[in-house]
């Protein structure tokens, strides 16, 4: 079964969509999508060191990720308003990606591919991988779920009960760097912030807990996944992006629901 | 990695233990009732490079009712914060008893509109609660059965009062509140004060409050604390109305609106009236019941 392309890259869309989709949710509620921007393309460069050092592509992205995440946690306060300091880095990050893959001289790079992902490239390790870290991923963000949404609410809530918002702050940063570097092959550097965002604002219309937002979009995840995919195969389009459109897709739909229940009653 | 290491640090100087550790030197048992619940030794924070409290002494002892007022950023708040463990004294230390059960209420809270929360999911944070608890709870706090509601559509009464069923639902020994009634009306903050004092009247539990409302509180307060960055005056309510380190904080005008509570103070009322027309000179009037700034010199203060 997993001989077939289209079935390797539908296992990969939904594993991404599972590891992304609950991660988007603080991302969301946290206002950290510029921070999720930012670590995602700081993984451009972790791609090229691991070409150029001749080691996993999993192992660089994610290693820059994380060193990227923790700075800027490091640097700014837990809700990340140094929004200036962001785009700074953001942009930034992505153009020495983007410098270092150009000094890589023998070495064939598709260049695409890691900014716009290449789903339909996946193989049995790229699956493992993927799979591996999205149950990683699933398994933290379901032990510290409680916590992380206590210190979601208030910080000071989460002390007075005793937890540490701030050791929960850096088992976020780990997961969204796990989460980004799996990601990468589906959609690449250029779009994981769309994968962790989009579901999730879009689930937020429709759900009344927070863990009903966050099984939503995983829902809204996977089916945009399959839904891009197929769409990709039918209209010859790219299939990350395909896959980012249909998410946006729901979102503007789930949205315009939400706006027409609200003037109706 | 690294960051991982350094995440114990989040507690830190504050002793001993979060609640549920087993054993603190300083303060080994209940074998004393009237041993502190909670102190700060000697306790000096810095917030951003700023001194922000300096030298503080200050307990609670089991049961009792303790107000703190003092100027905007005189430091109530970061008291507060430094006596929960969310800040890390510059200096001096907080001493909590061993395995205290403590109830907070933060100052201005706000969920954020991309949130769904229910007042049930809310109470139920970070530790699940039955359905007969949180009910209680909401009960306890004065309020009808609110659960299915979203926090977001609460009326800002009914929120701090969620607030206050979430800090009860650990039946604490200590309740802290940081201007529990900011937003509320006159008779919102009455009401909210009296459910307090009838909180302390079920379960004993002892109760610090930062206020700006010294006349509304006053009479279920059994001690004072007048802080600006240090500890000015305490002592009880009436106490401290009269102390001039009081008086220099928030002007003699305050005499009036506290005798409409208690009359045992020597003050002029013709004085009073002729201020009342200057809501500067009374604090605590209702027109004006945040002083709009710090009227005397801190120094005034007998530090």
């Amino acid at each position: 079964m997993l001989d077939d392309f289209l079935v390797r890259a539908a296992l990969a869309g939904v594993g991404t969509a599972l590891a992304a989709a609950p991660l988007g949710c603080f991302v969301v509620w946290r206002r950290m999508a510029f921070f999720g921007d930012a670590t995602a393309h700081a993984t451009l460069l972790g791609v090229a060191l691991a070409l150029a050092l001749d080691i996993s592509i999993f192992a660089g992205a994610a290693a820059l990720a994380l060193i990227v995440g923790l700075t800027v946690d490091r640097m700014a306060g837990p809700r990340l308003s140094g929004d200036t300091a962001l785009g700074v880095l953001s942009h930034a990050s992505l153009a020495a990606g983007l410098v270092a893959v150009s000094f890589l001289s023998g070495v064939p790079v598709d260049l695409s591919g890691y900014l716009f992902g290449d789903i339909l490239a996946v193989s049995r390790t790229d699956l493992a991988v993927i799979w591996g870290g999205a149950a990683g991923v699933l398994t933290l963000i379901a032990w510290r779920w409680s916590a992380l949404l206590t210190a979601t609410v208030a910080e000071d809530l989460a002390i007075a009960s005793g937890l540490s918002p701030e050791r929960d702050r850096t088992i976020l940063t780990v997961t969204l760097a796990v989460a980004i570097a799996v990601a990468i092959k589906a959609v690449g550097v250029l779009l994981i912030a769309a994968l962790l965002v989009i579901p999730a604002a879009a689930a937020r219309a429709v759900a009344r807990t927070p863990e009903g937002m966050a099984a939503l979009a995983i829902v809204i995840g996977c089916a945009s996944a399959l839904a891009g995919l197929q769409a990709s195969l039918t209209f010859d389009t790219p299939a990350g992006p395909s896959m980012v459109c249909a998410a946006a897709a729901v979102f503007a739909v789930s949205r315009g629901a939400a706006a027409l229940r609200e003037a109706l009653g | 990695m690294t960051a991982q290491r350094t995440a114990p640090l989040a507690h830190g100087d504050v002793e001993p233990d979060p609640p549920g550790a087993q054993g603190a030197p300083e303060v080994p048992g209940d074998d004393a009732a009237s041993r502190p619940l909670v102190a700060a030794q000697g306790l000096s924070v810095a917030l951003a490079g700023r001194t922000v409290l300096r030298g503080i002494d200050f307990s609670v002892s089991p049961g009792e009712i303790v107000t703190v007022v003092g100027p905007n950023g005189s430091g109530k708040s970061t008291l507060l914060r430094a006596l929960i463990g969310a800040v890390a004294p510059a200096d001096g230390r907080v001493v909590r008893r061993a395995g205290l059960r403590v109830g907070y209420v933060p100052q201005m809270l706000r969920i954020d509109a991309t949130l769904p929360l229910t007042v049930s999911r809310f109470l139920s944070l970070p530790r699940r609660r039955s359905a007969v608890e949180t009910a209680e709870a909401l009960a306890a706090a004065g309020l009808p059965d609110l659960h299915a509601r979203q926090m977001t559509e609460l009326s800002g009464g009914q929120f701090q009062r969620v607030l206050l069923a979430r800090a009860l639902l650990d039946s604490p020994e200590l309740l802290l509140l940081d201007e529990p009634t900011q937003g509320l009306d006159q008779p919102g903050s009455a009401a909210f004060y009296r459910r307090i004092a009838a909180v302390r009247e079920e379960t004993g539990c002892a109760v610090v409050m930062v206020s700006h409302e010294l006349h509304v509180v006053m009479s279920a307060s059994d001690r004072v604390i007048c802080l600006n960055g240090h500890v000015c005056c305490e002592g009880a309510p009436a106490h401290v109305a009269s102390a001039p380190e009081y008086r220099a904080l928030f002007g003699t005008g305050t005499g009036g609106a506290l005798a409409l509570y208690r009359h045992d103070h020597d003050h002029s009322h013709d004085d009073d009236h002729t201020r009342s027309n200057d809501p500067d000179h009374d604090p605590w009037d209702v027109a004006a019941r945040r002083h709009p700034d710090n009227p005397a010199s801190p120094t005034r203060g007998q530090g």
